[in-house]
């Protein structure tokens, strides 16, 4: 099966601290993958060389079928590609409703022109219901969404990431701060998404990504240290020493 | 069905009644057309407001919902008035050449005209050359086109060089501000070719026109009137559909906007040309009722005091920019214009020209710190608009999660 993202080895040094060193990653089309490792193992800054936040020293991004180089692409372009990103901490617009949050990450044209002149379409109207409904804030399209608990508000932002329609999902520690059901909605939305698109998951609670129930990768120090599955992984006695035992 | 976009903007349909209300009061009173308790001068200075209002609607869209605090928008202002200025002063000086030229026993070629308007003009400044500038200043159409686009140029090529390299925030205020010292300073040169400190002036006189000055306030008033409702029909559409959201996004959260794939610097560059240019319209407008604009103008304080009105007013609400500079413009004009009486108090004489300023200063630290909603906050009283404000503890163990008053539900 080809690769969706092929990263070969990306390096990036902050101020003499090498963050990533030599790191090499490939996903499929249509699969899930979650990312963890010990603080600073450089599991953030993976993620912003792939989005474009960060330029890496050296190494290739590759995307596609077409296998292009997403380096030096600036993060409005590689958004566009098709590479959707949620942040640790939930980032959605709170002075604005649910619905204007949901209609501005809508896949639609982004030039400012289109943009002045769009209007939503049955279409829009409809796909924004139905993504509200998958988020389970059907309920609260007109409210603004500073109003939102902290666990609406992340899937609010996963929401967004869907009505992006990425090709790639980045999820950054989606399972922060919520509660034992809260998590348990976050799983399925994840998997569900997973099988139409690449989803990257980067999460430090062991119980979550069991939960997942798919192949993971383990980071230290800038460069994947081990890969396979939960148990396959788990029993590694290098990962168990920088990670697990600890 | 689609409603139409004013139905569904209530407030642009109530600021448009207030607009017209206001015009046909001041027509009925004015001494051109009505009973003549409105004196010309007083005319002009409410239609010189209406044009203050037409940049703060500008400066609110550029500030209070893109986030921008440009303090270079009266230098779009000035060199608008200064396009629409060298035609009005060229026309006028050319009608007074010319006919005392035709005086002498042979009429004179069109060379002799065109230096006599240059020494004319220039002869303030010890020349009486035309520069380059002004070319185009025998052609009123040329010139309106300079008039959006000067200062729009100035803008595109100022904006793309300072968002391109991502300067945003208060860097990005010091940077306009310095760009609007530094034309200031330029155009106070004599050799700037805009007469320097003098300035342009004579500007209230049309030129071919011979009806009294009494009509001709009047012209710029409706004129104004004008500019002001179509830039706030269009500010008001721009802001209200996706586009709205996209900008007041980049406000909220800059980077989260690019993540989602849309150019920040192009929308931004996009916000900053445009408002430059209704700010050019608005001064074109604005410098005919003032009857003469010279660099000081320019100078930063000018929009400084722009930031203050907006911020007065009420920052992210159009009407709010409004109110703001109709209300401090004009008191400013009842306390600087000697009007206001002075404060006796025995042992000091508070002298409003001079503590005005302070008690400007004052109002502006208030409502910076007890009501950042503005003047325009108040409407949110009446119309019960709402903002994000979640009361109660956190129930569960980390900050964010559900809260006493949700859970209650």
């Amino acid at each position: 099966m080809s690769q969706l993202l092929e990263v070969s080895g990306i390096s990036v040094t902050f101020d003499g601290f090498r963050a990533i060193n030599n790191l090499s990653f490939n996903i499929g089309p249509a699969e899930l993958r979650a990312i963890i490792g010990p603080n600073g193992a450089g599991k953030t800054t993976f993620m912003d060389i792939v989005t474009g936040k960060t330029r890496p020293d050296e190494g290739k991004v590759l995307w596609g079928d077409m296998s292009r180089n997403l380096v030096g692409l600036n993060e409005a372009r590689i958004a566009q590609e098709g590479i959707g990103r949620k942040f640790q901490k939930p980032t959605v617009f709170e002075d604005q409703t649910v619905e204007e949050n949901l209609m501005m990450a809508l896949q639609n044209n982004r030039n400012a022109f289109s943009v002045m002149f769009w209007k939503p379409a049955d279409v829009d109207m409809t796909r924004v219901a139905e993504l509200a409904a998958e988020i389970g804030l059907a309920n609260d399209l007109r409210r603004k969404s500073g109003e939102l608990s902290h666990g609406q508000k992340q899937w609010l932002e996963i929401g967004m990431l869907l009505a992006q329609e990425p090709k790639l999902l980045l999820v950054d520690e989606p399972a922060a701060g919520m509660t034992p059901e809260e998590r348990a909605k976050t799983t399925d939305i994840l998997v569900e998404a997973a099988k139409t698109r690449a989803v990257v998951v980067v999460e430090h609670d062991m119980e979550f990504v069991r939960r997942l129930g798919c192949k993971v990768t383990v980071l230290h120090e800038g460069s994947v240290l081990a890969e396979g599955s939960l148990d396959h992984v788990t029993a590694n006695q290098e990962v168990i020493d920088v990670y697990l035992g600890r | 069905m689609q409603r139409s976009f004013l139905m569904k903007n209530p407030s642009v349909m109530i600021f448009l009644a207030v607009l017209a209300v206001f015009t046909v009061l001041v027509t009925v009173g004015s001494e051109a057309f009505g009973a003549g308790f409105i004196s010309t001068s007083f005319v002009k200075t409410l239609g010189k407001t209406l044009c203050l209002a037409l940049i703060a609607v500008a400066m609110d869209l550029v500030w209070g919902y893109a986030g921008i605090l440009s303090l270079g928008h009266f230098a779009f202002f000035g060199l608008g008035g200064y396009m629409i200025g060298m035609w009005l002063m060229y026309e006028r000086t050319k009608e007074i050449v010319v006919s005392s030229l035709s005086q002498g026993s042979i009429p004179p070629t069109d060379q002799e005209i065109v230096d006599g308007i240059g020494s004319q003009i220039f002869g303030v400044v010890g020349s009486s050359e035309f520069p380059v500038i002004w070319a185009f200043a025998d052609s009123l159409f040329l010139q309106l086109v300079l008039v959006v686009a000067v200062p729009g140029l100035l803008a595109l090529v100022f904006g793309w060089l300072a968002f391109r390299s991502r300067v945003t925030g208060v860097y990005l205020s010091i940077l306009t501000q310095a760009m609007t010292l530094a034309l200031s300073l330029y155009l106070f040169q004599n050799d700037s070719g805009l007469r320097g400190n003098n300035g342009l002036s004579g500007l209230q006189n049309l030129p071919g026109v011979t009806a009294s000055q009494d009509d001709v306030s009047m012209w710029f008033f409706w004129g104004s009137a004008l500019a002001l409702a179509l830039g706030y029909i269009f500010a008001a559409w721009i802001v209200a559909g996706k586009f709205g959201s996209v900008i007041r996004g980049i406000r909220d959260n800059e980077a989260r906007v690019r993540f989602l794939g849309y150019s920040v610097e192009g929308y931004k560059l996009f916000l900053f040309t445009v408002t430059a240019m209704i700010a050019g319209v608005a001064g074109a407008l604005y410098y005919p009722q003032a009857g003469i604009i010279n660099p000081a103008e320019i100078a930063p304080i000018a929009s400084i005091y722009l930031a203050v009105w907006v911020a007065i007013g009420g920052r992210g609400r159009l009407y709010g920019a409004v109110i703001g500079a109709v209300l401090v413009s004009l008191v400013s004009t009842f306390f600087t214009g000697g009007q206001a009486p002075d404060i006796d108090l025995g042992f000091y004489k508070v002298q409003w020209v001079d503590w005005w300023t302070i008690l400007l200063g004052l109002s502006f630290v208030l409502v910076t710190l007890f009501a950042p909603q503005g003047i325009g906050g108040l409407f949110d009283l009446v119309s019960g608009r709402k903002h994000p404000d979640r009361h109660g503890a956190d129930l569960g163990p980390d900050k964010g999660s559900l809260q006493e008053e949700e859970a209650e539900r």
